[in-house]
């Protein structure tokens, strides 16, 4: 190795630490690397992805063996399960308000955090904390007693004229409790809204400034459209979660009142563990909602190119 | 003056709504040290008349058979172990991804950030009937043993981002200086990776301690459950009459959380913040 000349050692060196290995010696290295996740990869995802799809057309309820019932559970699910549609209604309802919401709040807040103020970490800190404990147990029998009927919540309330309530147990309300739980967690999003605030250039508000551009001004024309990526990310990520809400319908409503709160996540819940073991059924809402939140994603990486700008595609 | 006063107004307003964000918390902690009637009577207030500690005595003691202590040591091993497969599995597999050659390796890297979307309802079912019949249930090995084989791809994507940003010329020089593959990985790599790593532990610390679906799932025995669960068998609305002692024990559970969170921010800020890692 030491022999030859500088020059010529400088390709293999490049491949770094595999320069020595060929063919199926360096495939088995790296398979050898990666064999953990491989194995769960086939193990837990590929393999039960192909199990849950055969079961979403049988009527498997681990009690008896499973028979081929071709669509019947897709079929029933759409046209003879009210309640698979109140679950749907329910969550597309939840997302659509709690996403926008949450995502708003938290960009309103990177702004505020975005500065030059004292004691800036500690707020951050502050308003985080939320966050951190959201889907927690203790964070679901924190919300459930605050807005109960003898809650801290009906006691401010009452001083200000408004009559005492159940907020859990109302029809009306209780989809809002839970929304206003998840907006509160809105941590996550503001300190990816922050760091790419971060990077937008100053001078780009230095020259809108001298251009006479006000506080609102520079927002709408500045900000937002350079946050665009950031947004689109957050909206993607949240999407997805929302649809896969489970604990804070499970803990705090349990779904109730009259099926106001049943989130699709609970729902399938219900099917599979809730007593009748209807696993065929709960395999084929899963693979729906699979393809629901497939489309979501879908839909906004198509709207994407509409209202997303990505700096370097128009600078060069 | 105007500078002063706009000050003011900024500290003011955010101080004012970090109260409101902090409320609930800090409602439940003066609420599991009040006295029993004093919880729901003027129930908004944060300050209670008198410190019940024995609140929390009352709460650990559990009901039935079986206490917290017990809880808390059940979350401690499941966490302990999540995060000890988790920190194995990731770094493992991303030095594979990031730095080694092997055939395929696009697809399955494409792979791997398909699960990352994957909704865990889909493999949900079929994992219970596997757990199921191979006698896992009532067994922590659901919860812990998908950690050492890549249970959560994210961290495994997160270590992966976090190493192509370390300078190749490195592992380069340690090939030079006669290290292996593992060499490299073991003395170079691995070394340097250690603030993604503690992003990983704290992440993964979180989302196992404060799991509720899966310790639902496949723990039936109470003297298995983790603190999520035993926390809401006492918190049953139905059974609930030890008001004080079940605010007492929500507070415990999340002590954990508070402390790491507080010791750990800057890891926790960075990974968030660089990743996209939810909180």
């Amino acid at each position: 190795m030491v022999k030859g000349p500088k020059t010529a050692m400088k390709p293999s060196v490049i491949d770094g630490s595999t320069k020595l290995l060929t063919g199926w010696k360096r495939d088995f290295v790296g398979y050898a690397y990666i064999s953990p996740w491989l194995l769960g990869f086939v193990l837990f995802v590929i393999g039960p992805m192909a199990a849950s799809l055969y079961l979403s057309f049988t009527d498997y309820n681990m009690l008896s063996e499973p028979h081929w019932i071709g669509l019947r559970n897709y079929i029933t699910m759409f046209t003879d399960d009210p309640r698979y549609w109140t679950a749907l209604k329910v969550t597309f309802k939840f997302v659509v308000i709690s996403v926008p919401l949450k995502l708003a709040f938290a960009l309103f807040i990177a702004v505020l955090f975005n500065g030059k103020h004292r004691g800036l970490s500690v707020y951050r800190t502050a308003y985080y904390i939320p966050s951190i404990i959201g889907g927690s147990v203790a964070v679901a029998v924190m919300w459930r007693q605050l807005f109960g009927v003898d809650g801290a919540i009906n006691s401010v309330l009452v001083h200000f004229g408004v009559e005492p309530k159940n907020w859990i147990a109302s029809p009306v309300f209780s989809i809002w409790t839970l929304i206003l739980l998840v907006v509160w967690q809105f941590g996550s999003p503001m300190l990816i809204f922050l760091a790419g605030l971060k990077q937008i250039p100053t001078d780009l508000y230095e020259s809108a400034a001298v251009d006479g551009a006000g506080r609102a001004r520079r927002f709408l024309s500045i900000t937002l459209p350079m946050l665009t990526p950031v947004i689109f990310f957050n909206l993607v990520m949240q999407t997805i979660d929302g649809f896969m809400t489970f604990t804070q319908s499970f803990l705090v409503t349990q779904g109730g009142p009259l099926d106001k709160t049943l989130f699709y996540a609970l729902y399938l819940y219900q099917k599979a563990f809730g007593g009748t073991f209807s696993m065929g059924y709960a395999s084929s809402m899963a693979w729906i909602l699979l393809l629901i939140v497939a489309t979501f994603t879908a839909l906004i990486f198509k709207s994407s190119s509409a209202w997303v700008y990505y700096e370097s595609t128009e600078d060069k | 003056m105007a500078k002063n006063a706009k000050s003011v107004v900024y500290h003011l307003f955010v101080s004012v709504l970090g109260l409101f964000m902090l409320y609930p918390v800090l409602w439940t902690l003066a609420s599991s040290l009040k006295p029993e009637n004093e919880i729901f009577v003027n129930s908004a207030s944060l300050i209670p008349s008198s410190l019940e500690w024995m609140n929390y005595v009352e709460g650990w003691a559990g009901f039935g058979t079986v206490g917290f202590n017990v809880f808390f040591r059940n979350s401690a091993i499941v966490t302990l172990l999540t995060v000890a497969g988790t920190l194995f599995s990731s770094t493992l597999v991303s030095y594979g991804f990031a730095r080694l050659k092997f055939r395929f390796k696009s697809i399955l890297f494409a792979c791997l950030l398909a699960t990352i979307m994957l909704p865990g309802q889909v493999t949900l079912i079929p994992q219970y009937i596997l757990f199921h019949k191979i006698g896992w249930v009532n067994t922590y090995l659901p919860l812990v043993v998908p950690a050492f084989i890549g249970g959560v791809p994210f961290f495994i994507f997160l270590m992966i981002q976090f190493i192509r940003g370390i300078p190749k010329e490195l592992d380069q020089a340690a090939v030079i200086d006669g290290c292996g593959t593992f060499g490299t990985f073991w003395h170079i790599v691995l070394p340097l990776t250690m603030p993604a790593l503690a992003t990983v532990s704290i992440f993964s610390f979180y989302w196992t301690w404060t799991d509720f679906m899966g310790p639902l799932i496949y723990l039936n025995k109470p003297e298995l459950y983790t603190a999520s669960l035993g926390l809401r068998m006492f918190a049953d609305p139905s059974s609930v009459t030890a008001w004080g002692p079940m605010f007492a024990m929500s507070m415990l559970s999340l002590l954990p959380v508070f402390i790491i969170f507080l010791f750990c921010q800057k890891y926790l800020v960075q990974g968030i913040a660089t990743t996209g890692l939810k909180g």
